[in-house]
């Protein structure tokens, strides 16, 4: 990826929330570069810290308690940390779109489809309403919707999970934006109906050249959808690479025992392998690897020292002190 | 026990002894509408359906939501009434026993619910909780009871020093431990398992999956195992049945299954399971269905699932089609499988 085709640029990202129990250090110096049409993917389980840092990059967090202590999110010629509210408004929605878990709690349920979305065309363009109503039709007909001119008269409780979620990726691509942050857009439904909404993003790709980020637990989705992981654990990216790099050569235990800890539906029962333990506590900022109490492979400079990203391969980095490929720790 | 020569006991030679069979279960629930609640229609949870399950073994039973798949595991254990059919545990009929002697054998049959959260009384300690059955169910000393357990807490991985703590004191994956031991303290032989690890997060899945298939081999357990997560079903299964609608479309052995599915929905659910392989995901040919699954309430005449199957004829949305041995304890309702 050269510099030029950058279009989000992300810095030490750090993301607080300050609660009655004490401060929780829910990111804690995120950094990565998202390519034009790239489809990145961000996994980690609950509490890693995924979802909250693609939200601060455009502060869609609870502030207070939370708060984006550092960073910077480069887009174009701008911070988007440091600009002001008004300005940011113009970014949400506009250029960068957002597709949410729960469409339900994202659409508005006493007003129209068809109203919803030609809001955001009036918010964010200069278009007149009949071209805003053309533009509308012509999105429910890109995500597969039937009878979409139908359907635009329709309130929200009046489709089904999938077709709802086909309405909230209509409405993120409405003003052709450069960048769709889907946190678990497919996680509430069911696995045929995944099928369907994965088949409308590899589709759109190939017809918009948008880029992603798809946020997610399930490995198995980011391996037919994405071009390059990050896996979170604690708050932190612990690896980074290209997506078949990832799977067959995880350079991280933690991905590592992730991988062996999924079964395949492709393959007869062999013995799942079991992380023991539980994910760390996000109340105490991290001064050695989170994984390490996990972690199988974890010496003394582990509980000593937090490892920071390092270049494996091109493209290929990992948070760990340990060089798995060589079976044995980093001389460094 | 009869029941084991019944024509739809799916049993390949020296499958062993049939624990858990159920007949024609149908399970509907009455829509009422009105000042005066009159009943003006029924929501078909489950429509019907006839499974053995063998001593020893783990039956899947997979769906996607609103199949039908929990209300089929708790009308099984009778915590809901049947609307029809039969079902019946070492060969005593539940559906008709007096309630002391259900009482007698619920202490056989226990269930595994999904939510920690939701099952487990925020108020009482792990001791409280795990020994309330025992306090209900046997004449233990106080001292005998504090022994089991500990002994339980130990069998489901759990430090005994933690009784006296409370549920939100443990993580998710620990309270399902909790739930465990309280299942399995009175000696069942059966447990349902009902979505056991779908609260979890990814890493904990494997830990109680594991803890499950250990304590199924040391304490001989059945269950039924009830997930919409094929991939997990296959790995811990046995036999599996799917589930549409109401309705079990297809019961095979595991393998046969999700090597060899006879019936399109099972073939489109295979092919719509994402692999944790971005090589494989490549090369795949996938078949997606269109629409959405319909309202129980409102079933289609004829096959449930012809209003999604790519291969439907129009005997597809006519005729029902038959639940058929196809062989080797491979059944499929199908007509054209």
């Amino acid at each position: 990826m050269g510099g030029a085709d950058v279009v989000l640029d992300v810095k030490d990202l750090t993301t607080q929330f300050r609660t009655q129990d004490g401060v929780v250090h829910a990111v804690n110096g995120v950094g990565f570069e998202l390519g034009q049409g790239e489809f990145l993917g961000v996994v980690g389980e609950s509490g890693s810290g995924k979802s909250v840092s693609m939200m601060s990059l455009l502060k869609l967090i609870p502030m207070p308690p939370g708060e984006v202590v550092a960073g910077e999110v480069i887009f174009g010629d701008r911070d988007l940390l440091q600009i002001d509210l008004e300005e940011l408004r113009e970014v949400r929605g506009g250029q960068i779109g957002f597709i949410f878990q729960d469409p339900m709690t994202s659409l508005n349920p006493v007003i129209r489809i068809g109203k919803q979305l030609t809001e955001s065309l009036h918010l964010h363009t200069d278009m007149s309403k009949k071209e805003a109503e053309n533009r509308a039709l012509e999105l429910l007909n890109l995500v597969g919707i039937p009878d979409a001119s139908q359907r635009l008269k329709a309130y929200p409780h009046e489709l089904s999970g999938g077709m709802r979620q086909r309405v909230m990726i209509a409405m993120a691509l409405a003003c052709s934006p450069k960048v769709i942050i889907a946190d678990e857009p497919t996680t509430a439904l069911d696995v045929t109906i995944q099928a369907q909404i994965i088949e409308i993003v590899r589709d759109l790709r190939e017809k918009l050249g948008t880029a992603l980020i798809w946020i997610t637990h399930d490995l198995g989705v980011v391996a037919g959808l994405a071009d390059r992981v990050l896996v979170m654990y604690g708050g932190q990216i612990v690896e980074e690479a290209p997506v078949r790099e990832l799977y067959k050569t995880p350079r991280h235990p933690y991905t590592e025992g992730l991988l062996e800890s999924v079964p395949r539906l492709d393959q007869k029962g062999h013995d799942l392998y079991s992380i023991e333990g539980q994910p760390p506590s996000m109340y105490q900022k991290p001064s050695s690897c989170s994984f390490a109490p996990r972690c199988r492979y974890a010496f003394d400079r582990c509980s000593a020292e937090l490892p920071k990203l390092r270049i494996v391969s091109p493209g290929h980095k990992t948070a760990c002190f340990y060089n798995m490929e060589a079976g044995e720790p980093f001389n460094d | 026990m009869t029941d084991t020569a019944s024509p739809t006991a799916q049993t390949p030679a020296g499958r062993g002894e049939v624990l858990v069979s159920v007949k024609g279960m149908k399970k509907h629930f009455p829509i009422m509408k009105g000042v005066f609640r009159r009943q003006v229609g029924a929501v078909r949870a489950v429509d019907g359906v006839t499974f053995d399950i063998y001593r020893g073994e783990t039956l899947g039973l997979v769906g996607e939501s609103g199949s039908g798949k929990s209300t089929t595991g708790r009308v099984l254990l009778q915590l809901e009434k049947a609307t029809d059919g039969t079902m019946s545990i070492n060969g005593e009929e539940l559906t008709t026993v007096s309630n002391t002697r259900l009482r007698e054998l619920r202490k056989q049959m226990q269930m595994i619910f999904q939510d920690p959260h939701a099952s487990l009384n925020p108020r009482m300690t792990v001791a409280t909780i795990i020994g309330e059955p025992l306090v209900e169910n046997s004449s233990m000393t106080k001292k005998e009871r504090r022994d089991r357990i500990d002994e339980l807490l130990m069998k489901v991985g759990l430090d005994p020093t933690h009784a006296n703590r409370y549920p939100h004191e443990f993580s998710g994956g620990q309270r399902q431990r909790i739930g465990i031991a309280r299942a399995i303290a009175l000696h069942p032989e059966f447990i349902v398992c009902d979505e056991p690890i779908a609260a979890l997060d990814v890493s904990i899945q494997a830990q109680v999956v594991n803890l499950l298939k250990q304590l199924q081999e040391e304490l001989h357990l059945t269950y039924l195992f009830i997930s919409h997560d094929l991939s997990m079903v296959r790995h811990i299964a046995d036999r599996v049945a799917v589930m549409y609608l109401g309705n079990i479309v297809e019961l095979a052995h595991v393998d046969d299954l999700y090597d060899n599915p006879k019936h399109p929905y099972t073939q489109a659910l295979n092919s719509a399971v994402p692999l944790p392989d971005p090589v494989a995901e490549a090369s795949r040919v996938r078949t997606i269905l269109e629409g959405d699954i319909p309202s129980p309430a409102n079933p289609p005449p004829g096959c449930v699932f012809n209003t999604r199957c790519p291969i439907a004829t129009e005997k597809c949305s006519r005729d029902v089609p038959e639940w058929r041995e196809t062989g080797n304890g491979h059944w499929v309702a199908c007509h054209y499988a």
